[in-house]
């Protein structure tokens, strides 16, 4: 890492300025060495400056030291890609090259991600077609090609899968998205205003929680605004029951998926009980109006917090009944043991986050290696499982809940008493920060840059399920074809907060 | 094998007994906001003003769009008379458009029963297939859960399929972006006349917070006929169940 560039936390405000501007091959240098060295690339993202030229920003986060670093250069035209020295870029590039036109030279699949029209200039080109692109094909005696999607079978959102397969084995599988796209990062960028608040929320619905408390810390940063610390405790207490909310439902799915259906049922209707708990605080399944800047929109009274223990216990007492039942089964293990295996070496190489990588083996989690808000004073412990397979992302998610259920007892049991909220001021102008929450399929990355009057200049959102979606297609490889719907559903990525 | 009987003893019997029966809301649930407009004070707007979607104006009374409508706090924050308090009332599905715009105090026009040539064919088994198209996955999940023993769908003989050459109907969330015009289109095609469409969510009536976005085309019934509104952000899923079993005539009266 060049020793010129500033090392700043998460949720920390810096000035722009002090960002080095680096020509483009010391840039590609900072990044290739930094990765190599360990660090993750949070965010490489385009912007337009002085409505002329392309800059590139990338945002390395170094676990071993907590801290993050940024560098960024000039792109106009084309610029050698960093992809093949540095694969964890290979989907930045894509939508960068999608968004701003800039060629990534070298790239080995250079294909549009989401499928709309060039944001440069202003000027809206013609979009192309979805899902219409030069996929991979193979050629040979009995290959064949299966085509899935958009609309899939289920209540599900949409995507296009292409498996190319030699009778039932996948060789390889591509993933076409897009069909979410919406444009709620564009609309971000030109806050903050009344509607912004409610567009973090509908970035990943799902994920409400861990993307509202990114864009709400990145909003604090920049504004020097100090969450008042029962407004810390609740926010982490509500991004610890979406995460068993979700990770519950997955497994209900999970054990769905290979027919064992008293898991399914028992997982599916528990799941309810968290989003419950979440509802009890705020009034909304999913955290709607829960997290606010400054703090949380509402607060827990003393005299309740009695119940929300004791609805917790309950709800906790059944899904540990219902676990065991799928953990003790052995037609449920065999199979989800040695199913979609992701190498620990591929999961590096790629920047998996969340569970999918702690099933690697990976140790890897945000609230411990760039905490913010609670987690800078309440360790929960990083949960993880070497094999790589199904029943690792089943179990990962197992160990998460109980390890979630203990801190949200133990966090409520002494809930501080004061203001929730603390409301923020004007944003510094010319200043960048960079918010980082462990949500509940990974690592979530927000980059605001704030313009000379204390507006957004550029917003950037990097959802989990950014770097992960290249991990469900390795993890198919020579898998069986009707073996899909499990490896899909022991990933649940999102498409929304992919396609944005 | 024991062990998984005494589970199942353990877990009971959940499904909740609605329609007989009212639904357990949490307290602070925010169902249809009621407006009190003798408080407002001449001049001010506040309400509207912060109202993320624009489903709130001025008039002679306060109009409140129930299909823009978030069910945020922001307006009842904002109110310096407290006027506005988030109601507890989660019926609010109507057959059209226009009747989940409210005026004062006014309640929305609850939807009935489909057309009777359509509930001969459907109203006892009614096959839906569900598209996303734009859909944040809040409305898609709290559509999914009424697949769980809580709500039981299947035994108002009510189900979603996978294909939609199965269905009578589409279920639609999202605001349908550019990208799912076609797919949306060519569903609604495969599926056999006759055939319902329901919108749910605000993005799938109204936009909700992507409302003119470039990126998006819709909302829903400027595509396709849409026979049942299910307002929300997402809708709570009794209230989304409310609307279903209005529509095939399981539950008849607003009152």
């Amino acid at each position: 890492m060049s020793s010129s560039s500033p090392s700043f936390h998460a949720a920390e405000a810096i000035p722009l300025a002090n960002v080095p501007e680096l020509r483009m091959p010391e840039f590609r240098d900072a990044v290739v060495s930094s990765v190599n060295g360990g660090a993750s690339l949070s965010a490489l993202l385009g912007r337009q400056r002085d409505g002329r030229y392309l800059e590139l920003l990338a945002v390395l986060a170094n676990a071993a030291t907590g801290r993050l670093s940024i560098v960024r250069t000039t792109a106009d035209g084309a610029y050698p890609c960093l992809t093949l020295d540095c694969p964890q870029a290979h989907w930045f590039e894509r939508e960068i090259a999608e968004q701003w036109g800039a060629i990534p030279e070298g790239h080995p699949w250079l294909k549009p991600i989401r499928f709309h029209a060039l944001h440069r200039n202003g000027v809206v080109a013609e979009a192309p077609a979805p899902g219409v692109t030069n996929f991979f094909s193979m050629r040979g005696e009995e290959v064949h090609e299966v085509a899935v999607g958009p609309v899939h079978a289920g209540i599900i959102e949409p995507g296009h899968f292409r498996f190319q397969c030699h009778g039932e084995r996948v060789f390889h599988l591509e993933i076409a998205l897009g069909y979410q796209h919406r444009g709620v990062e564009r609309a971000l960028a030109s806050g903050p205003d009344k509607r912004t608040i409610h567009l973090a929320e509908t970035l990943c619905g799902d994920t409400t929680v861990g993307h509202t408390t990114a864009y709400c810390e990145a909003l604090e940063a920049l504004s020097d605004t100090q969450v008042p610390p029962a407004g810390q405790v609740l926010r982490g207490v509500a991004l610890e029951l979406e995460r068993m909310a979700n990770h519950c439902g997955d497994l209900g799915a999970l054990a769905g998926d290979v027919g064992y259906l008293p898991s399914a049922a028992y997982f599916g209707r528990i799941r309810g009980d968290f989003l419950n708990l979440t509802a009890m605080l705020c009034g909304s399944r999913f955290g709607r109006g829960m997290i606010r800047p400054g703090g949380v929109g509402f607060g827990l009274a003393r005299d309740r917090t009695a119940e929300f223990l004791k609805r917790l216990k309950d709800a906790f007492r059944d899904l540990s009944d219902a676990a065991v039942q799928l953990w003790d089964r052995p037609s449920v293990q065999a199979r989800f043991e040695d199913t979609g295996p992701v190498s620990r070496e591929d999961c590096i190489a790629l920047g998996l986050v969340g569970p999918a990588a702690r099933a690697c083996g990976i140790e890897r989690d945000v609230r411990r290696d760039f905490p913010s808000g609670i987690f800078r004073s309440v360790q929960i412990p990083v949960s993880k499982w070497d094999s790589g397979d199904v029943f690792a992302r089943a179990w990962v998610r197992w160990l998460e809940i109980q390890r979630s259920e203990t801190f949200v007892r133990e966090q409520i049991a002494s809930l501080p008493g004061g203001s929730e909220l603390e409301r923020p001021g004007p944003l510094r102008p010319n200043h960048l920060a960079v918010a980082m929450v462990e949500g509940w399929r990974g690592e979530i990355c927000h980059v605001a840059i704030t313009d000379s009057q204390g507006s957004f200049a550029h917003y950037k959102v990097v959802d989990p399920s950014f770097h992960n979606w290249m991990g469900l297609a390795l993890a198919m490889r020579g898998q069986q074809i009707s073996d899909f719907p499990l490896c899909n559903k022991s990933f649940n990525l999102s498409y929304c907060g992919h396609d944005l | 094998m024991s062990s998984l009987i005494f589970t199942r003893i353990r877990q009971g019997k959940r499904t909740i007994p609605f329609p007989e029966v009212e639904p357990a809301l949490p307290e602070r649930f925010r169902g249809i906001p009621e407006i009190d407009s003798s408080l407002c004070v001449s001049g001010c707007s506040a309400c509207a003003e912060v109202c993320p979607t624009d489903a709130i104006s001025h008039g002679a009374a306060v109009k409140l769009d129930l299909g823009r409508c978030l069910f945020c706090p922001e307006c009842a924050i904002a109110c310096p008379q407290q006027a506005i308090h988030p109601g507890n009332d989660y019926r609010m599905a109507a057959n059209r458009r226009e009747d989940l715009i409210l005026t004062g105090a006014e309640t929305p026009k609850l939807a009935r029963r489909m057309a009777d040539e359509l509930y001969r064919v459907l109203g006892r088994s009614l096959k839906l297939r569900q598209v996303s198209a734009g859909g944040c996955n809040a409305c898609e999940a709290d559509v999914n859960v009424l697949n769980t023993v809580v709500f039981d769908l299947g035994r108002f003989g009510i189900q979603f399929v996978a294909s939609p050459r199965h269905a009578d109907g589409l279920l639609i969330t999202g605001p349908v972006t550019r990208n799912m015009l076609a797919a949306l289109e060519k569903t609604h095609d495969a599926v056999p006349d006759p055939k319902v469409v329901i919108a749910v969510g605000a993005c799938a009536i109204s936009g909700g917070p992507f409302r003119g976005h470039p990126e998006t085309v819709g909302p829903a019934d400027r595509i396709l006929p849409v026979d049942l509104f299910v307002p929300g952000c997402p809708p709570h899923p009794v209230t989304i169940l409310d609307g279903l079993l209005r529509l095939v005539g399981r539950i008849r009266d607003s009152a």
